[in-house]
């Protein structure tokens, strides 16, 4: 009958020893950095010749070919500069500020020169919450480009919570607006998830219906008869109640609030959930492979739902958090493209929580630093939006920055594809 | 007169695999010739080299004693090559015609597509060559049968005089197989030849000219019917000698454990699918259920494992009602379910093995408390199942996907056979193994039974069916038209019974067009 | 409970059709019903409203048409009524026919009361229809030709962006609507060609591809028009393309203004509606790119080039959406605001779907969302009770309840978004 064979494995295996760790953790580094670094030289480059000081050198540049890439090389630069300053604040300038302080006591130049770094981890703070939302998604086989709604859907939730209910301590006021706006955004993935777990209904083309649902409604409470209209003249609502405030860490100008933690606690449970508990099991195994979770008995439906709702309420998290914890009102401009970016961020950090955070870190420092690129060296801050679209290009195409730095390419493809057409 | 086709050391490789090693072949005009070979032994890829969809690391081909390039399908279709691949390759929302015509469209006016020339080209050669379609009709509403013929169809309106068939019997009822012989001698006496690739042996015995045998990607040696036989033929295949059935003992079934009654299922086209179907299965026998596969076995299995809606009907295991369980309820309930396609349903095959070994039981203790899982008791299992089932793997770590398809089946197998099981679901258990994965299956689904596990079987294998199982019950149309002792029956009395012909009544035509598409014909939609 | 009839009804006639057909029939009675007690019996009987026909130079002016508004909703609403009970009891075989029947009715209601006691232009409503509808249409084609060869494309939204900003520039700094015509389209081209190559060759998601275009195209465009347009505002500035009436034609009263007095682009724009329907069902190409995109294998065996099909449809369909764009600019304004596209790429795509991948399917969709875009803008003049917001989310709702499949069935093409592998 069968032939004699040798045991298969006589004890399992442990897993991979530490040497191989560390090669593994840089080959997984090599693309995302280079992919940052390349974005970084291609948006130079852009910088550089659409600056008015340079397209005015042009036409002569056979003629003064150094000139113009002098001054090519001094528009990118200043530019640069800026941003870094922006990002992580002017070293020098802290410095003597801490002496100031504990010199004098006097601790206003020590905030002011401290408010860019400090800034830099205020705008992170919803890209983490953004990004873990459409990681959590795709960790599911969903994709959520609905971030953006369920932001909106937060911001609101806790806004009205801020706004309506008024005469409570903050412990319990501010939970509860952070619930709110937990719920909300909750709620509006939710949808997506119920109509893909009962109609099959792709989530993709419903997340950006609902997206700009949201949009729309948005506009309508803050219109003139809007409900959640306040008594200015602009389409805002009034300011939420101080005991709904996310208290700030340091006076002003420093703009650091607790909701920075919040997210690092999100971080923190979203790794414990999704890889050490059974629901969490349940749903990377509907990512994976709907139908053998089926088989293996997991509510599959369910688990769409659940996961759409999880991704929801972070995006309102982020929502919610910027509310509470810096304008204290909603406008209806309200979001740069969170939820879009959030897309670059779960890709950078590979949908791993601790990547997700890793990645947001960098967007927030780049967004912080833009709006100093933009007051200094006159560069729109909308670059910073052409460098994400730039870094998830060569993410997603790794061949494209191999064949640049010509490196090769690692022995498995591993190919996610979320895109399986509309459904209904 | 030289071959109309020769292959000369083709070779082909894939990462980590030899698919084709140096192989030789020759086919003569108006011959059929058999390329003969388990699974795995790389007869479709020596095909789809020959047919360019694939390019070969060396050797050449020589067609009508010309060497030739084939750079893709085009080429071949140039050179008179033909191909109908296993899974057909036909547009389910396209009419007949266009499914025909895509690639090698006629015009009018210079833009236009010309429909009806392409639909009066088909009925001609629908005539000519004993294919009778219908060019107006979506390939979705035609039957299997039917939709191999516009396959074959394709390949006659490109004047391919070189044909390929991958495995064209795997979807045919007994005498649906014997109307496509009569098809391919007819093609022979008008010239044709054949290429015809299968791994069954009384198939290659009744209709090849010539009989190339493959085992591993090499060329184990050419013969014909006439100098060979297939326990011969078998050990060719399989490189020793094979037992081709499992040695068992005679069953001692006791109580009932699973009782189905008048039950009806849907399909997803909501046609029904099982159609009334009532039976029973004992602890400690095995119940096969034959039938070609189509007749509503995918259904049935589905919704006895909770994977599908059951209309009406009941289902009961040990007295409970299964009706409308979930698959976790019936996983309680100690039933165990091999499933049909293990790939899409069996396993996760981007997990590691680990995971894919307690796949069904990961929320319970020991692997989970509350809400929280405990690795160690995790790893522990999963070593203990790899040893004891025998999974070839570099540790259980790995990826699943990484594994051979044998191996994937051993994982499913390990998990599905550990702790006490009193019903066992396998559906096409050995479909695409080895030999020796096949051999082991059977084995432990026979210690099973004979430990007293209630085991229902469907296969579309009868080999399989007839020699796992102690009873055997035909599906035919969503309805069971006989069950028998397996002793006491015959391949042909199952092969007839498959086709839904029953006990006495025997049609002197075997039906080959569905009275639907008859009756559309005859309404004058022809 | 009628849930609970339904099901034995199926049960005991096994039908599903028939149980649609009550479900779907009923529904419409049911809002006739509605329309009914809230657009005609809630309405005082003296009330009138007035559909004006003034358009363009009109040779011939129609007379204003005074409707009494009870009267009027009462009777459309009866019919309504009627149709969807011949629906339950014996069923309109095409969907589209019913769904477009009732639309128009239950519009006609709503605008005739919504201009209760006041008076509407009705050709420059129905005028400002169509020139709403044809950056959709455009969008669509652009996405039924990409889609119908498998290729998804969300980024229909950054093609019409970027082409808008493109056109403008050039037509201001050389003077000509044609080139910046040209370079708009060729802008979309371009960016298709990204699209194509990202998904075609390095296979990746078409979602992440698409979404990745998108958020280039605002950043560039918000970009270059900090940079350079608010600086030259003269670079800003192109020029429209003019009326172009067709003789005869455009002389028809109300239909003649609508229709026959266009720029060019709308002509172009419905011109290529039947262009793209014919090639993809008459042709050899439309069948070759139909095929690629239900089973890419199979037209691979026959010898079809996937990749080149595929390839070539996504820059044709790029260049359709950069045309919509043009449009917007050359064809509108003649200026480039930030973000002025406004999310219409993406009505594109549930006009797309909405019209079941067929070009004139698409078509309607675009009529009606077009209609609702214009409404709400007419609605801020003349009271409502319904917010505009409400009305612009029209387009978004529709969408998903179709691809729910609560109303009609709508099928994308079988092998859509799967990147192809050839061995």
């Amino acid at each position: 009958m069968a032939e004699a064979t040798a045991k298969s494995i006589s004890k399992p295996v442990k897993a991979p020893a530490p040497v191989g760790a560390w090669r593994d953790i840089l080959n997984t580094l090599t693309i995302p950095v280079l992919s940052i670094f390349t974005a970084l030289i291609v948006s130079g480059f852009i910088i550089a010749f659409t600056a008015p000081e340079v397209l005015t050198l042009l036409p002569n540049f056979w003629e003064h070919p150094l000139d113009l890439i002098a001054t090519m090389w001094h528009t990118v630069t200043t530019a640069y500069a800026a941003l870094l300053q922006g990002a992580f604040g002017d070293w020098g300038a802290i410095l003597r500020g801490v002496q100031t302080w504990v010199a004098t006591g006097n601790e206003t130049d020590f905030l002011r020169a401290a408010r860019d770094p400090f800034e830099s981890l205020v705008a992170a703070t919803p890209y983490i919450f953004a990004g873990l939302a459409v990681a959590v998604g795709f960790k599911g086989g969903l994709f959520n480009i609905g971030g953006e709604g369920q932001l909106f859907a937060g911001a609101i939730g806790s806004a009205w919570v801020g706004i309506n209910i008024s005469g409570l301590p903050w412990f319990i006021h501010l939970p509860l607006a952070l619930g709110a706006g937990l719920l909300a955004g909750a709620i509006w993935g939710g949808i997506a998830g119920f109509l893909k777990a009962t109609r099959g209904v792709n989530e993709v083309i419903n997340t950006i219906m609902l997206n700009y649902i949201m949009f729309l409604f948005t506009d309508f409470l803050l219109s003139e008869r809007g409900p959640m209209r306040g008594s200015a003249g602009a389409p805002r609502t009034p300011e939420i109640y101080p005991s709904a405030y996310l208290p700030h860490l340091l006076p002003d100008p420093v703009r650091f609030h607790w909701g920075f933690f919040i997210a690092l606690g999100a971080v923190f449970f979203i790794y414990w959930f999704l890889w050490k508990t059974t629901i969490g099991f349940e749903i990377r195994t509907v990512g994976a492979s709907p139908t053998a979770a089926k088989y293996a008995g997991i509510a599959v439906g369910r688990i769409f739902v659940l996961t759409m709702a999880l991704s929801g309420s972070l995006a309102g998290m982020a929502g919610a958090n910027e509310l509470l914890g810096l304008n204290h009102y909603m406008v209806a401009a309200f979001s740069p493209g969170y939820g879009f970016d959030a897309i670059a961020l779960a890709l950078l950090g590979k949908s791993n929580p601790f990547g997700v955070l890793a990645a947001a870190l960098l967007f927030g420092t780049l967004r912080n630093g833009a709006t100093r690129m933009q007051s200094i060296a006159s560069v729109p801050v909308d670059i910073i939006s052409v460098m994400q679209a730039l870094i998830i290009a060569f993410i997603a195409a790794p061949e494209i920055v191999r064949w640049i730095y010509r490196l090769r390419a690692p022995a498995q493809k591993e190919r996610e594809v979320f895109a399986r057409g509309w459904g209904g | 007169m030289p071959p109309i086709l020769e292959l000369r050391g083709i070779t082909k490789r894939f990462p980590g695999v030899l698919a084709n090693d140096h192989i030789d072949l020759t086919l003569n005009q108006g011959e059929i010739h058999a390329l003969l070979g388990e699974n795995g032994a790389g007869k479709t890829t020596l095909m789809n080299v020959l047919y360019g969809l694939y390019h070969p690391d060396e050797g050449e081909i020589i067609v009508r004693g010309k060497p030739i390039k084939i750079t893709g399908p085009r080429d071949a279709i140039a050179q008179g090559i033909g191909m109908v691949h296993q899974h057909f390759m036909l547009i389910p929302v396209f009419t007949v015609t266009e499914n025909v015509m895509l690639g090698d469209e006629s015009i009018t006016n210079g833009i236009v597509l010309d429909r009806k020339k392409v639909a009066r080209e088909i009925r001609e050669l629908s005539t000519r060559y004993g294919l009778e379609v219908n060019p107006d009709l979506y390939i979705k509403d035609l039957s299997v049968g039917i939709q191999q013929r516009v396959e074959i169809i394709k390949l006659l309106y490109r004047k391919a005089d070189i044909l390929i068939l991958d495995e064209p019997t795997a979807v045919l009822t007994p005498q649906e197989v014997d109307d496509l012989f009569q098809v391919l001698r007819n093609l022979k006496e008008h010239g044709n030849s054949i290429i015809f690739i299968t791994h069954k042996l009384r198939e290659v015995l009744a209709l090849a000219d010539r009989i190339t045998v493959l085992r591993l990607g090499k060329v184990i040696g050419t013969t014909e019917p006439s100098k060979t036989n297939s326990a011969e033929l078998a050990r060719m295949m399989v490189g020793r000698s094979v037992i081709l059935s499992v040695e068992k003992a005679p069953a001692k079934p006791q109580g009932v454990v699973l009782k189905v009654e008048n039950l009806v299922v849907r399909d997803e086209r909501h046609n029904i699918a099982v159609n009334d179907v009532s039976f029973e299965v004992r602890a400690g026998e095995v119940l096969g259920i034959a039938g070609v596969q189509g007749n509503g076995q995918t259904e049935l299995v589905q919704a006895l494992t909770g994977l599908r809606r059951v209309e009406s009907g009941r289902v009961t295991i040990l007295g409970h009602d299964t009706t409308h369980a979930t698959p976790r309820q019936l996983f309680e309930l100690d039933v165990a379910h091999v499933p049909e396609d293990r790939q899409q349903d069996g396993l996760v095959l981007n997990f590691p093995v680990e995971d894919n070994l307690v796949l069904n039981e990961y929320y319970r203790p020991p692997f989970a408390k509350g809400i929280v899982m405990n690795f160690e008791a995790i790893e522990r299992a999963a070593a203990e199942r790899v040893q004891e089932f025998d999974v070839r793997t570099p540790s259980i770590f790995v990826k699943t996907a990484n594994l051979s398809g044998g191996n994937q089946q051993k994982v499913i197998v390990a998990r599905e056979f550990s702790g006490p099981i009193k019903l066992l679901i396998a559906s096409q258990p050995t479909r695409g193994l080895d030999v020796g994965s096949i051999e082991y299956i059977h084995k432990r689904i026979i210690e099973k039974r004979d430990e007293g596990t209630a085991v229902l079987l469907v296969s579309n294998e009868l080999d399989e069916i007839m020699s796992l199982s102690d009873r055997i019950a035909v599906m035919f149309k969503g309805k069971i038209i006989d069950t028998v002792n397996a002793e006491e029956t015959t391949k042909e009395a199952l092969g007839l019974l498959m086709a839904g012909v029953h006990g006495e009544e025997q049609s002197v035509t075997p039906p080959s067009m569905t009275p639907e598409e008859k009756a559309l014909m005859q309404n004058g939609i022809a | 409970m009628f849930g609970m009839v339904a099901t034995s009804v199926m049960r005991r006639t096994a039908d599903i059709a028939q149980q649609r057909r009550w479900i779907v029939g009923g529904g419409v009675v049911v809002i006739g019903l509605l329309c009914l007690w809230f657009f005609a019996v809630q309405v005082p009987a003296d009330v009138v409203s007035s559909y004006r026909f003034t358009g363009g130079g009109d040779p011939v002016q129609l007379p204003v048409l005074d409707l009494p508004t009870r009267l009027t909703n009462l009777a459309l609403a009866l019919v309504l009524v009627l149709v969807g009970a011949f629906h339950a009891a014996r069923g309109i075989k095409n969907s589209a026919v019913l769904f477009g029947i009732g639309a128009l009715l239950v519009l006609l209601i709503f605008l005739t009361w919504s201009i209760r006691g006041a008076s509407l232009n009705l050709t420059g409503l129905l005028e400002s229809t169509l020139i709403r509808s044809i950056p959709f249409l455009l969008g669509a084609l652009s996405g039924i030709l990409c889609e119908r060869s498998g290729i998804i494309n969300i980024a229909i939204e950054g093609m019409m962006l970027t082409a808008a900003f493109v056109s403008v520039i050039v037509a201001a700094f050389t003077g000509s609507l044609w080139l910046g015509l040209a370079a708009g389209i060729g802008s979309g081209a371009l960016i298709a060609g990204v699209h194509a190559v990202f998904s075609i060759r390095f296979k990746v998601d078409q979602i992440i591809s698409g979404t990745v275009i998108n958020i280039f195209a605002t950043g560039i465009t918000n970009f270059l028009n900090l940079r350079w347009l608010t600086v030259n505002q003269d670079l800003n500035d192109s020029g429209t393309f003019t009326k172009i009436p067709i003789p005869l034609l455009s002389q028809i009263p109300v239909v003649g203004t609508i229709l026959f007095n266009q720029i060019i682009l709308v002509y172009v724009a419905l011109a290529l509606m039947f262009v793209v329907n014919f090639v993809l069902f008459q042709t050899r190409w439309g069948l070759r790119t139909r095929a690629v995109g239900e089973h890419p294998k199979a037209a691979d065996t026959l010898g079809v080039d996937v990749f080149k099909i595929r390839y070539i449809n996504v820059i044709i369909g790029g260049m359709l959406a950069a045309l919509g764009g043009c449009f917007l600019t050359l064809g509108s304004v003649g200026r480039f605001d930030k973000l002025m596209t406004n999310g219409r790429g993406f009505i594109a795509l549930a006009a797309m779907i909405f019209g079941n991948w067929n070009p004139f399917g698409a078509f309607g969709a675009s009529l009606l969302f077009g209609f609702m875009d214009s409404l709400q803008l007419k609605l801020q003049i003349l009271t409502s009770v319904i917010p505009s917001e409400f009305l612009l989310m029209a387009p978004y709702l529709a969408t998903m309840v179709v691809l729910a499949g609560v109303v009609g069935r709508v099928r994308p093409p079988a092998a859509e978004g799967t990147p192809y592998e050839k061995q």
